[in-house]
């Protein structure tokens, strides 16, 4: 006999009641502290502010322990939160000239003004399971340089720029886009497109960066320059008449240096990628440079043949929130439809049936 | 460390210059009806798919009076349904109800209520995909185009192509709709079993599609016509069967497999309008009538 499934809100809390202690794990576990993940997981809470889009460490890292660790799902929470929070104004655009560099690289001079900084880096690490990280052995303290006091560290890109070799980075004194305030509307500006690169998932960004380098849309890049480091925010407080520093974030920025272009008026120069992200995440800032210098082929009259170059499937599907979302609301019930599907089938399937009944053997033998 | 303070949430949780946004954006689409509105969707505290559009627009017509009905499939107890009813419950502390012909705003995925909506009432579809084209073009920045021209060719040759394959429009839920003569409207993935009660409702019909950013809008009485030929008539799904549970037909039913050798019954999608027939008498012929499993039966209600 059939009983209407009913208590969906008991399934409800007991399901959630479940979820709770399958996080906690054994309660002889002593439970995960907020500062063990903003020390001990950094790169992954710095992935949940760059994708959740808002910078704070704590709580990234209380959503991750929310999340079990699955971080999308953590974004999500960031995200959720992220959007319900007043904004003041626009910070005046970081400086990353004036960056208190943590690491810094660049493949396309051997040396340059400021050095070569390795920094904290997986490098050229043995990726070999170290059995002594088991326990809680003692980790001796870093090398640190003598912080020269009138550091320079000009950017490779300006560099390049003061010989003329590379587009010039034109500065815009418009308010940027933010699509999480206004419907996208394409063409979109590259303030957006940006902002959808910085937020996207780490993952399909990764996969369109290196589609790009294996012959879909190829830039033929070289990585400029990645910096890693502190950066000062400033905001224009009208009341005085000057910027003030709010605070300082960690940023990774990464200038790829790409395919030449010249034309009947202009000689040939490089052209420019941008990567950046906040916190430590290199591989995103390379993959988000590589598609953002993708998805300028109108600005170069390229032919766009690769999805990397197609704006409008880059930015609607790179964010993992909606795509995350929209692939498992599958799971939600469709009977409905599903009962239309069977419906129409069954009787597709019966004319079928009679058709074949119809048909006389010779003409079936034919 | 410091606890990061989380603010209060105002009513129906989304802030009011939001509200406002989205009130326009509403405004606008009751204007130009079947038309979709590009709106600045929030990420809401539930993922996308679940209804985030119309929550949405909900969140942003309701009023403490209101009372409020939210189906999923048609039915009030489907967890989706129970999820957000409880959602507006707690952010809006406001009435909620099961009973169709009780609520001033029904919240609704894949079906519109078998009883008919009245003037005053209005209908929230959340909607996946908004666009009637997308699966024929998947640009929008084509999509829009072919609307502004009103070209609609390639909807009737997608249904063409239908009836030259299989003998029938093989499109059964999610079923095109053109709004006054103008636009070619997406129904939300009703069956369209349900588009019929579109057309002229005098209900107002508000459709939110959160992930894809558009609102668009039916406003009452307006004309809502199925595509289809001369030839080829648009013709709605029909069940042969008798709910089992409260005996009605011309229903749009659920088919319930019942055990692993066949067995199945068909009941009732909409559950307020089966459990309406049943306070008032009717019995289908899956009911125990008498006896001891009469008895088990009531308990388990």
């Amino acid at each position: 006999m059939y009983v209407a499934v009913k208590g969906g809100e008991t399934a409800i809390s007991n399901a959630h009641r479940l979820m709770a202690d399958r996080r906690r794990g054994d309660r002889n576990v002593p439970a995960l502290s907020v500062e063990q993940i903003v020390n001990q997981l950094s790169l992954g809470v710095d992935r949940v502010m760059a994708e959740g889009s808002l910078y704070d460490p704590e709580l990234a890292a209380m959503a991750v322990r929310q999340a079990r660790g699955d971080l999308i799902e953590a974004i999500f929470l960031l995200r959720a939160y992220r959007t319900t929070l007043p904004r003041f104004s626009n910070a005046l655009p970081i400086d990353t000239n004036r960056m208190h560099i943590e690491r810094r690289v660049s493949a396309t001079f051997k040396d340059i003004p400021g050095g070569q900084l390795l920094g904290p880096t997986f490098d050229y690490t043995h990726r070999l399971i170290d059995p002594s990280m088991a326990g809680d052995e003692a980790v001796a303290d870093p090398v640190k340089r003598e912080r020269p006091t009138d550091e320079s560290c000009p950017r490779v890109t300006d560099l390049l720029d003061g010989q003329g070799l590379i587009e010039a980075d034109v500065p815009s004194n418009d308010d940027p886009g933010d699509l999480t305030r206004e419907a996208i509307a394409y063409p979109v500006g590259r303030d957006i497109r940006l902002q959808a690169l910085t937020r996207g998932d780490e993952g399909f960004l990764l996969a369109l960066g290196y589609s790009t380098q294996r012959g879909y849309g190829r830039t033929h890049p070289f990585v400029g320059e990645i910096r890693i480091g502190m950066v000062d925010v400033e905001v224009d407080v009208p009341e005085l008449g000057f910027a003030v520093c709010i605070g300082a974030i960690r940023v990774t920025e990464c200038q790829m240096v790409s395919q030449f272009k010249g034309s009947t008026d202009t000689p040939p120069r490089f052209t420019r990628g941008y990567g950046l992200v906040f916190g430590q995440s290199e591989r995103k800032a390379m993959a988000m440079s590589l598609v953002d210098r993708a998805l300028r082929s109108d600005e170069f009259n390229e032919q766009r043949l690769a999805p990397a170059q197609d704006e409008e499937f880059v930015l609607e599907h790179c964010d993992n929130v909606q795509a995350t979302g929209f692939v498992e609301h599958l799971k939600l019930p469709h009977y409905v439809d599903f009962q239309a599907e069977l419906e129409l089938l069954r009787t597709l399937r019966r004319e079928a049936e009679i058709a074949s009944a119809d048909t006389p053997m010779s003409e079936a033998a034919e | 460390m410091k606890k990061p303070s989380l603010p209060a949430y105002n009513f129906a949780y989304l802030d009011e210059q939001t509200k406002r946004m989205i009130r326009r954006a509403i405004l606008k689409a009751i204007a130009i009806p079947g038309y979709q509105v590009p709106f600045a969707s929030r990420e809401m505290p539930m993922p996308y798919g679940w209804g985030t559009g119309g929550v949405q627009v909900t969140a942003s017509i309701l009023g403490p009076d209101d009372v409020l009905k939210v189906i999923d499939q048609g039915a009030d107890d489907t967890t989706n349904a129970v999820s957000i009813r409880d959602f507006f419950a707690k952010v809006a502390d406001v009435a909620t109800t099961t009973r169709t012909t009780d609520a001033t705003i029904i919240q609704t995925r894949h079906r519109i209520p078998e009883t008919p909506l009245t003037q005053g009432q209005i209908i929230v579809y959340q909607v996946p995909i908004p666009e009637p084209l997308r699966f024929l073009e998947p640009r929008e920045t084509e999509t829009r185009v072919m609307h502004a021209l009103e070209e609609y060719g390639l909807v009737h040759v997608k249904l063409y192509e239908d009836i030259a394959q299989h003998g029938h429009i093989a499109t059964t839920y999610a079923y095109p709709v053109k709004v006054e003569g103008r636009y070619v409207m997406d129904p939300s993935p009703i069956p369209k079993f349900d588009n019929p009660k579109m057309h002229r409702s005098p209900a107002l019909q508000l459709f939110g599609a959160g992930r894809e950013k558009r609102i668009y809008a039916l406003p009452p009485f307006t004309n809502v016509i199925s595509l289809d030929f001369e030839d080829h008539p648009f013709k709605v799904q029909r069940f042969e069967s008798r709910c089992a549970l409260c005996d009605a037909q011309d229903v749009y039913m659920d088919e319930v497999i019942t055990d692993d050798r066949g067995g199945r019954m068909f009941v009732c999608s909409d559950t307020d309008h089966c459990e309406t027939r049943r306070s008032e008498g009717y019995q289908g012929a899956g009911l125990p009538q008498h006896g001891a499993a009469k008895a088990d039966w009531e308990a388990a209600q």
